[in-house]
């Protein structure tokens, strides 16, 4: 068995997601399904292999950075729009410290 | 007017023959929408002001003598995980039910600029992780050509609005062959241009190394007409290409004589079934329009399923982590503490497919599993990315299948997960590699489902995709 209950509450820890009794065993069953597949890739020696993060093409010289220049943005209105709670131009959330 | 059989041509002719205005279009596709939609759930919503108010600078733009530009009077419908300004865009999730962005992405911007009317938003799965449209916290999407059957996804509602005649064109957006699949589902054509080519700010970020916007459309050239004009550099997504856009339908007026086709083994091994026979049909005809058809060896394909479902997921739980319950509109009403906040949020807000790839993509990049899987899922993409090289050193473009079968019944597939992912092993391998790709359709089967065929070329070469993908369609190929 690749994965079990116990460490699939310790990654829905991580993901900070909560997870009901039937989601962990349903997630438990799905996953070990899953990684069992991946382990496939164990068939491949890649020790001498580059990993690849982006897209690789052959392309000319780019002017991806840019000068530093501010420009227009949101004003506090609209960035505030979609908030759940906000107030006094502030996102809410509830208190983390407690005095 | 016929608003199901309009192309961007026949709009076209008929604006400047002041046949038709674009705010007749327009009324006319939205009320066929308004009709349509019941049967398929395919729009999410539709936008009548902005879409009208585009096309009455459209008429007026024509009315002084001025060019209305290359998408005039052509109702778009967009793909719900792109944003619009001012119109909610839930991405297919139950999080984002309330969301309304305050930008366009650059794809809409520029669509819109070219005179195109974006007429609705259309029903995906959840942050576009599936391949069914089942994954939708609005209901699944059934396919307008046989309802009891899903339209493929995740852009299950932009292959279905164009399939169905509601839209003239859509865009969607393709990680593992989001758009290619659905597409050979609805029997429509369905491009994933090259990575890079078309800007993904605006496009909800699932994988950012695989996420692409590409064109729905139901012929080849409006397809083309639709990636010429949304393709090109955008200083608001660093990873978009500098490369300039070539002529797309300009290099679909040449023939595919002399052009030498590859067909991967690996594609068509166990293809014993209509989609291989009709394969075998789309293969012949190019034969007889003069490509020459040479065998090639992908020989790492049996690979990539496990590569993509690493890459993406790994992405995916990272780029999501921003739903927190702070800044995107959904919160737990139960959640006390921050820590709740988080948790409930997030369990309240996702389905159950995007919880299952948040998890596995947590589980990847976790403490100690790093080399395990990301890192060597990274360096096995750069081996299917060289076989792709390798292949486009012997042939022009690689012709394959889009999915091991055609549109299955809805609910046949959604409790195998590992079945589903299975099956989209033709697709994710050119979105791995990031080159251009594309499905056409290729007749049918016995039972009368649109089967694809997918063509692929090297990075950049959307003109020898297009030529091919056109001279199949000027000779028949679509109903072969």
């Amino acid at each position: 068995m690749k994965i079990g209950e116990q460490e699939v509450r310790y990654v829905a820890g991580l993901a900070n997601l909560s997870l009901s009794g039937a989601e962990i065993a349903r997630m438990a069953h799905d996953l070990d399904e899953i990684l069992t597949h991946i382990d496939k890739l164990n068939e491949l020696d890649t020790s001498a292999v580059e990993p690849m993060a982006q897209v690789l093409y052959e392309a000319g010289e780019t002017a991806t950075l840019r000068e530093d220049v501010t420009g227009a943005s949101f004003d506090n209105e609209t960035a505030l729009a979609n908030a759940p709670l906000a107030g006094a131009g502030q996102f809410k959330v509830p208190k983390i410290i407690e005095r | 007017m016929d608003v199901h059989t309009l192309t961007i041509a026949s709009i076209r002719a008929g604006l400047a023959s002041r046949q038709f205005t674009a705010a007749e279009v327009c009324e006319a596709a939205l009320r066929l929408a308004e009709a349509e939609n019941s049967k398929t759930n395919a729009y999410l919503r539709l936008c009548p002001e902005r879409a009208m108010e585009t096309a009455r600078k459209v008429d007026a733009t024509i009315t002084a003598g001025e060019d209305p530009g290359p998408l005039a009077g052509v109702p778009v419908a967009v793909k719900d995980v792109i944003t619009t300004r001012g119109i909610t865009t839930t991405c297919g999730s139950k999080m984002l039910e309330r969301w309304v962005p305050p930008y366009d992405a650059t794809a809409v911007e520029r669509l819109e600029a070219a005179g195109g009317l974006v007429i609705g938003k259309t029903n995906c799965d959840e942050f576009a992780m599936g391949s069914s449209n089942e994954n939708s916290a609005f209901g699944p999407v059934r396919n307008p050509v046989a309802l009891d059957r899903v339209p493929g996804g995740s852009s299950g509602g932009s292959a279905a609005v164009v399939a169905q005649g509601t839209a003239t064109v859509s865009l969607g957006s393709d990680t593992g062959g989001s758009i290619r699949q659905p597409g050979s589902f609805c029997g429509v054509v369905g491009v994933t241009p090259t990575y890079g080519r078309v800007s993904r700010y605006g496009l909800v970020a699932f994988a950012s190394s695989l996420d692409h916007i590409g064109p729905f459309a139901r012929n080849v050239g409006d397809a083309a007409t639709l990636l010429e004009t949304i393709a090109g550099r955008d200083p608001k997504d660093s990873t978009s290409a500098f490369a300039p856009v070539a002529g797309y339908t300009e290099a679909m007026k040449q023939d595919a004589r002399g052009m030498r086709i590859g067909l991967p083994t690996e594609y068509f091994k166990g293809l014993a079934n209509d989609t291989g026979d009709q394969l075998a049909k789309g293969v012949d005809l190019l034969k007889s329009i003069g490509c020459e058809i040479v065998d090639i060896s992908l020989p790492h394909t049996e690979y990539a399923i496990a590569c993509y479902y690493i890459i993406c997921t790994a992405e995916a739980s990272s780029n999501l982590a921003r739903y927190d319950g702070v800044r995107y509109t959904f919160r737990s009403e139960r959640a006390q503490t921050m820590a709740e906040m988080y948790q409930l949020t997030r369990g309240e807000g996702f389905g159950a497919e995007v919880k299952r790839r948040i998890m596995l993509g947590t589980h990847v990049l976790s403490s100690g599993y790093y080399d395990a899987y990301y890192l060597k899922a990274q360096k096995v993409r750069a081996l299917i990315a060289r076989d792709f090289a390798q292949a486009f050193e012997k042939v022009d473009a690689l012709v394959a299948p889009v999915s091991p079968f055609p549109a299955f019944k809805l609910g046949e597939k959604i409790d195998d997960p590992l079945a589903m992912y299975l099956s989209d092993i033709y697709t994710i391998t050119g979105s791995l590699a990031g080159i251009p790709c594309m499905s056409v359709p290729c007749g049918t089967t016995s039972d009368s489902l649109p089967v694809g065929m997918q063509i692929l070329t090297r990075h950049f070469d959307e003109p020898g995709m297009f030529r091919l993908a056109a001279a199949f369609e000027r000779a028949g190929g679509f109903t072969v």
